[in-house]
């Protein structure tokens, strides 16, 4: 019987704690929106964190888009072809990653390469009292420190995102027309006809900013709240790239769910 | 304007709970303008919670803190940035900004908090830094300097917009002798020539008495005892006899509280 008040007791405890974070962490992204003015005038701030989060992501971007469209090129043939349309493999690739690869394996990636650095910086940067530092000299941390970061996050997701499909298309095209022989000239106009600016590109693109805000608002949050000793930066660190991958997948699935209703 | 009081600082009354653990019990001191104060007691009286208090981090949960006239706690978020930009303080390890170079630390706050030139920031940062004896490491980042060194950044930093307060957290904590020297003498130093007003909190005790001009001792979230260097030297009080002189077993205990040492034993024999 003590068992079960125990356990009832426990996950009464974890649950009234989770609202609690959910709660705080509301309040922190309302804060963090609030003091963005600062950022926002003196753009260099963001464009200093744009230029880490987002220039130093394009490597793993480039590549992982290069491999994932060669992939869907090999994979995409093979299917096509049993129904004798492989002249249709543009678009497949094209809407694949447009749709839904591109945003969302950009987002885990941006998540486990500039989130966790994020988290780790900003939990660093609490353990090490350089918040509290900065706080003394009446330089307000969130205005400073979060919110540059945060929109960093923010406008680089989507960039990453299209580069990621770009970079997929272009995968697609070596190993579907130079490798396997499929017509150029059907590759690209199926494409061309078939991928829609609104229904496709333009659903892409939200689905991308809206990872961009989860990543980078879990991102900040979690470098915030972090326990500021090793050990709680690297919870911290791992929680962001769980928290923000499963957010991702969960967003996924809702946006899908409305975008492409009927469609 | 004349001030009103002598003292900068006042706290008084002032108790403070981390959650329910009592940390300050009624603490009552202050600090007269121009003068270096040092708060001394064994790690975890509730020194660095008192600094916490004077700069507005934290709030008292009874009594009142002022700083020139104003109390702090009452303040808004404005007046409270306001206040601060008048008051620096030196943290344990420094906290610099390891992603600025020292030349940018020193600058940070010129940037932030004033329109200058870059012309003349760059001169008000050389002669900072100039101050510390470290113009020659402008360039190198946080991460490239001895402990020693990066306290005295630090400094350079804290007292970038020559405040009227400055207050130290264990400015000797982790120094070689021969760093905690310079630093010891950088402290009283800039604080005559800013004409500023300084709080060390430590438990260095040697060093602390070679430059300040009052003590406040603390313990257990109370002032037990206070006096000029020379008065605390002579005192015959046990407890500042043992501190002063660093004698391992008084007043102050070596063990922390536990139960009756022979049932703890064998309790562990019962398991």
């Amino acid at each position: 019987m003590t068992a079960l008040t125990d356990f009832l007791e426990s996950l009464g405890a974890r649950a009234i704690g989770a609202v609690h974070q959910l709660g705080f962490a509301s309040h922190f992204l309302l804060l963090t929106l609030r003091n963005s003015g600062m950022c926002l005038r003196r753009f260099s701030l963001v464009v200093r964190e744009i230029y880490s989060v987002g220039v130093l992501s394009l490597v793993i971007i480039v590549v992982s888009g290069m491999f994932v469209g060669m992939v869907l090129g090999l994979q995409g043939y093979d299917t096509l072809e049993r129904y004798g349309s492989s002249s249709a493999l543009g678009v497949l690739v094209a809407l694949s990653l447009v749709r839904e690869l591109g945003p969302v394996v950009a987002g885990l990636l941006f998540a486990s390469r500039a989130g966790s650095a994020i988290t780790a910086e900003i939990g660093l940067m609490k353990a090490t009292e350089q918040l509290a530092a900065m706080e003394m000299m009446a330089v307000d941390p969130i205005a400073r420190v979060i919110a540059p970061r945060f929109w960093a996050g923010v406008i680089s997701m989507p960039l990453l995102a299209a580069m990621f499909s770009a970079m997929g298309v272009f995968g697609g095209y070596l190993v579907g027309v130079r490798l396997i022989g499929v017509d150029e000239g059907s590759f690209w106009s199926q494409m061309q006809a078939a991928v829609d600016l609104r229904e496709d590109i333009l659903n892409g693109v939200i689905k991308s900013v809206v990872f961009g805000v989860a990543v980078s608002w879990i991102a900040v949050f979690q470098g915030y709240d972090a326990p500021p000793t090793a050990e709680g930066v690297s919870r911290a660190t791992t929680r962001t790239v769980v928290t923000s991958s499963l957010s991702i997948l969960a967003l996924d699935f809702i946006l899908t769910a409305f975008m492409f209703r009927g469609a | 304007m004349i001030p009103a009081t002598d003292n900068l600082v006042e706290v008084d009354n002032v108790n403070f709970a981390y959650d329910r653990r009592p940390i300050l019990k009624g603490v009552n001191l202050d600090i007269r303008r121009g003068q270096v104060v040092a708060i001394m007691g064994l790690s975890g009286c509730g020194k660095t919670t008192l600094l916490r208090l004077i700069g507005g981090a934290l709030h008292p949960t009874k009594g009142e803190v002022r700083v020139d006239g104003q109390s702090v706690a009452k303040l808004n978020h404005e007046e409270r940035f306001a206040l601060r930009r008048k008051m620096g303080m030196l943290f344990q390890f420094g906290a610099l900004f390891t992603d600025m170079s020292c030349y940018d630390n020193v600058a940070f706050q010129m940037r932030e908090h004033t329109d200058l030139p870059e012309q003349l920031i760059d001169d008000l940062v050389l002669m900072k830094l100039q101050a510390v004896g470290l113009r020659g490491a402008q360039h190198l980042m946080p991460a490239e300097l001895s402990g020693g060194m990066a306290r005295r950044v630090a400094l350079a930093r804290t007292t970038a917009l020559d405040p009227m307060l400055i207050m130290y957290d264990e400015p000797f904590a982790g120094l070689d002798p021969v760093s905690m020297g310079v630093i010891g003498q950088l402290i009283r130093r800039l604080n005559d020539a800013l004409g500023a007003t300084s709080i060390i909190v430590t438990h260095d005790v040697a060093e602390a008495l070679e430059i300040v001009d009052y003590v406040y001792f603390m313990s257990d979230g109370l002032i037990v005892t206070q006096g000029t260097p020379d008065e605390l030297r002579a005192s015959d009080k046990p407890f500042v006899h043992q501190f002063v002189y660093g004698e391992t077993d008084g007043p102050m205990p070596f063990h922390y509280p536990a139960d009756d040492y022979a049932r703890d034993l064998h309790a562990g024999e019962a398991r």
